[in-house]
């Protein structure tokens, strides 16, 4: 038998469906033949429908006057501006709340964790508790609900003024906020060499603990270089910087910074609802780690804070990075709910530009795209940053 | 295995699977499917479309649809309404999930050409749009309006006119944009808003629909002309027929005098040529627009009544809506409603 096949492959007669590698190419190349051909199909028949009800394709309208007026915007938007404006005022406000819910959920989901493992059982079950509730119910049930409460509040006549030029209202937080002059680059500037001093000095201190043991606290220092360069800056120029500080003018609040109604209830519907899942998978990161590494690091006589972020925590990163990612993924994806309570994000914009253009099939293509490469992006960064904790196997 | 056989059946399906559009123009559809689908304002707008307690959908919308039924199938059950929002409008009627839109839709330039390509085949509301404010804002006239908040409806007319009317007036506002009419409503109830704009007759419907509607204050103002009529897609001359000839059977009864109540006794004894053709007393009308008979117009009228009857019943002084006829009266009192002879 075998001296058979010997012979046959010495002659080069082995058929190439009887060897594996070649057979292995020719099933990956039948493969992507299928995949673009139903891709294929799929836009030739849109094509075809979409001529056959006498519709253009075309991205002419993203030069056109939007004509509609958006809420809220990082950028100036008017109504004359065109439509592909419109679009980038729609992703910079996905992207900042997906920037902003993001490390809202890790601080809040990481600290719901911990506190779920704590020995106080009031704590652990108050958690528990929270976590099954919010899990458990639809987030538009929940953005909805947060939108209504805070659609409660006074108007603003009857704001609540909770210190000096701050306001809450059903107008959103109003609070004062630096208006800008070239007399702040100093200071930025100063801010910039105080961060630079810190990360300095943290080095420094991680030397010493090495050669010496002794391990002062980094904390003062750090707080010491973060204001007082700036304040300088400031002093030095005779603190020319101004405040826009919020007042009460006709039917709103003019000046100072606002967070709208709109972008606060989707923020905390979306970050009490993904910390949630955060929190279960902290906990089950918590739980992974070996129960002789705690004990180990309680044998050294660390504290239970130093336990924690020294020794649990890092080892836990491993669990948690990749669950993780997908939650932030869902984060940045649920943020589209944004429609419902009329938060001017991508698809909220998308939507109504396709509305007023009959544009369908481009605007979905703009919105399909643009999440896909977020998703890609926070994909791509979770990671590199997973690569970077994970056990080093030599 | 037979993960492939499927793909392979769903490429053939694709590939095999043509446009709707290429099998037969809009009105054989309907007539082969047996009803026709209508697309009306959801969850409801009070007066122009709402379920009632049964499920069954009533309202001046509805009876337009309702007629349109008749007159294709001589049967007012005879269609399916689908509720649509602002925004899937007209992705409902371009798909064609829905082969009618009688929802309040404005005819404008852009949606009866441009990328939409609809047909508005009559007018049967006129209406402009107007905003509601708060009565204890003592605001008259909406040129007041400087920095307020507006709660607006996205995809509409409504929006662009909004901005419209605040940049020719050089004031500003900050819209707060939610799809959901419902939502909206409350958010203004609420008063996150100042403002809440929308076409007068709607408005009007949204009040009643309020926590304290005598709170609220609908300004004399109409910043916009806003014609609404059935839509339809373009391209099916016989469809746009008989929807055009179904509305102005309705303005023609009002003038005529034809009631539901009188319309037996008119077609048996009146002598006027005009009554009996539209009436189809004297044959030829109905079979020259492709009704099911020439007797389509008596049948709309004995179910529904006259145009008059009709907006009495849902949106008329005795209803909560509580709308004054004005320019939707016919051009013999004074109102814009004026239909080309029926012969």
């Amino acid at each position: 038998m075998s001296s058979i096949d010997t012979a046959r492959e010495r002659s080069g007669q082995v058929r190439f469906w009887n060897d594996p590698v070649k057979r292995g190419l020719a099933l990956q190349a039948g493969l992507i033949a299928f995949l673009l051909l139903v891709v294929w199909a799929a836009w030739s028949n849109m094509m075809a429908n979409m001529s056959a009800r006498g519709l253009v394709f075309g991205w002419d309208y993203l030069s056109r006057p939007a004509s509609f007026a958006i809420g809220e915007s990082l950028i100036s938007f008017a109504t004359t501006d065109s439509y592909g404006r419109a679009l980038v005022v729609g992703l910079l406000n996905t992207i900042r709340i997906a920037v902003v819910g993001i490390i809202l959920t890790t601080i809040l989901g990481i600290a719901l964790g911990v506190m779920r493992l704590s020995s106080n059982p009031l704590l652990a079950r108050l958690v528990s508790g929270y976590v099954e509730v919010v899990r458990n119910t639809p987030l538009l049930l929940q953005l909805f609900l947060w939108y209504a409460i805070i659609n409660s509040l006074p108007g603003p006549r009857q704001a609540v003024h909770f210190g000096p030029g701050m306001y809450l209202s059903n107008r959103g937080m109003k609070v004062p906020w630096i208006e800008w002059s070239p007399t702040l680059w100093p200071v930025i500037a100063a801010l910039a060499a105080g961060l630079v001093g810190i990360l300095a000095l943290r080095r420094r201190l991680i030397r010493k603990r090495f050669e010496t043991g002794d391990a002062p606290p980094l904390w003062p220092f750090a707080l010491g270089l973060l204001l007082v360069p700036p304040f300088i800056a400031l002093a030095v120029q005779g603190f020319p910087t101004t405040f826009s500080v919020p007042e009460l003018q006709g039917f709103n609040f003019t000046g100072g910074i606002e967070l709208s109604p709109e972008f606060a209830a989707l923020l905390t519907g979306l970050v009490l609802y993904t910390a949630a899942f955060v929190a279960e998978i902290v906990r089950g990161g918590i739980q992974s780690v070996y129960k002789g590494q705690w004990e180990a690091a309680r044998a050294l006589g660390l504290s239970s804070g130093q336990l924690m972020r020294l020794v649990i925590l890092p080892q836990a990163l491993r669990v948690i990075i990749p669950p993780m990612t997908s939650q932030f993924l869902n984060l940045t994806k649920n943020s589209s709910l944004a429609v419902a309570i009329g938060y001017p994000d991508l698809v909220h914009i998308s939507n109504t530009t396709m509305n007023q253009t009959g544009r369908a099939v481009e605007a979905i293509l703009v919105f399909a795209s643009i999440y896909l490469t977020m998703s890609l992006l926070t994909s791509a960064a979770m990671n590199w940053y997973n690569a970077k904790v994970a056990i080093r196997e030599r | 295995m037979k993960n492939w056989l499927m793909g392979i059946a769903a490429v053939g399906a694709m590939l095999l699977g043509t446009t709707a559009a290429d099998a037969g123009r809009d009105l054989d559809q309907i007539k082969q499917r047996g009803t026709i689908r209508c697309g009306v304002q959801g969850p409801s707008n009070p007066g122009f479309g709402v379920p009632n307690a049964q499920g069954v959908w009533e309202g001046f919308n509805i009876e337009i649809c309702r007629a349109v039924a008749i007159t294709i199938f001589n049967d007012p059950s005879k269609v399916e309404f689908v509720p649509v929002t602002s925004q899937s409008r007209f992705p409902a009627l371009t798909n064609g999930e829905v082969d009618i839109l009688s929802n309040n839709t404005t005819w404008t330039l852009t949606r009866d050409t441009g990328v939409n390509r609809f047909n508005f085949p009559a007018i049967v509301f006129y209406d402009g749009q107007s905003v509601m404010v708060p009565r204890r804002l003592n605001v008259t006239s909406a040129r007041q309006l400087n920095g307020a908040t507006v709660c607006v409806q996205p995809g509409t007319t409504t929006e662009l006119n909004l901005a419209d009317f605040f940049r020719q007036n050089n004031i500003t506002f900050r819209p707060v944009v939610i799809e959901a009419l419902d939502e909206l409503r409350r958010a203004y109830d609420q008063g996150r808003c100042d403002v809440f704009t929308n076409d007068f007759a709607a408005l009007a419907a949204q009040r009643t629909l309020l926590t304290n509607p005598r709170d609220h204050v609908i300004l004399p103002e109409r910043i916009s002309k806003e014609p609404l009529g059935p839509t339809i897609r373009q391209g099916d001359e016989e469809l746009t027929n008989i929807v055009a000839w179904t509305v102005f059977a309705l303005i023609d009864a009002e003038e005529f005098g034809i009631t539901k109540a009188n319309v037996d006794q008119i077609a048996a004894t009146n002598t006027d040529p005009r009554v009996r053709r539209l009436l189809g007393v004297e044959p030829g009308m109905g079979t020259a627009i492709g009704a099911a008979n020439d007797g389509y117009a008596r049948a709309i009228i004995k179910a529904f009544g006259n145009y008059g009857e009709i907006f009495d019943r849902w949106l008329g002084p005795t209803t909560p809506l509580a709308l004054e006829r004005g320019q939707n009266n016919i051009w013999t009192k004074g109102g814009l409603l004026y239909a080309p002879p029926a012969r």
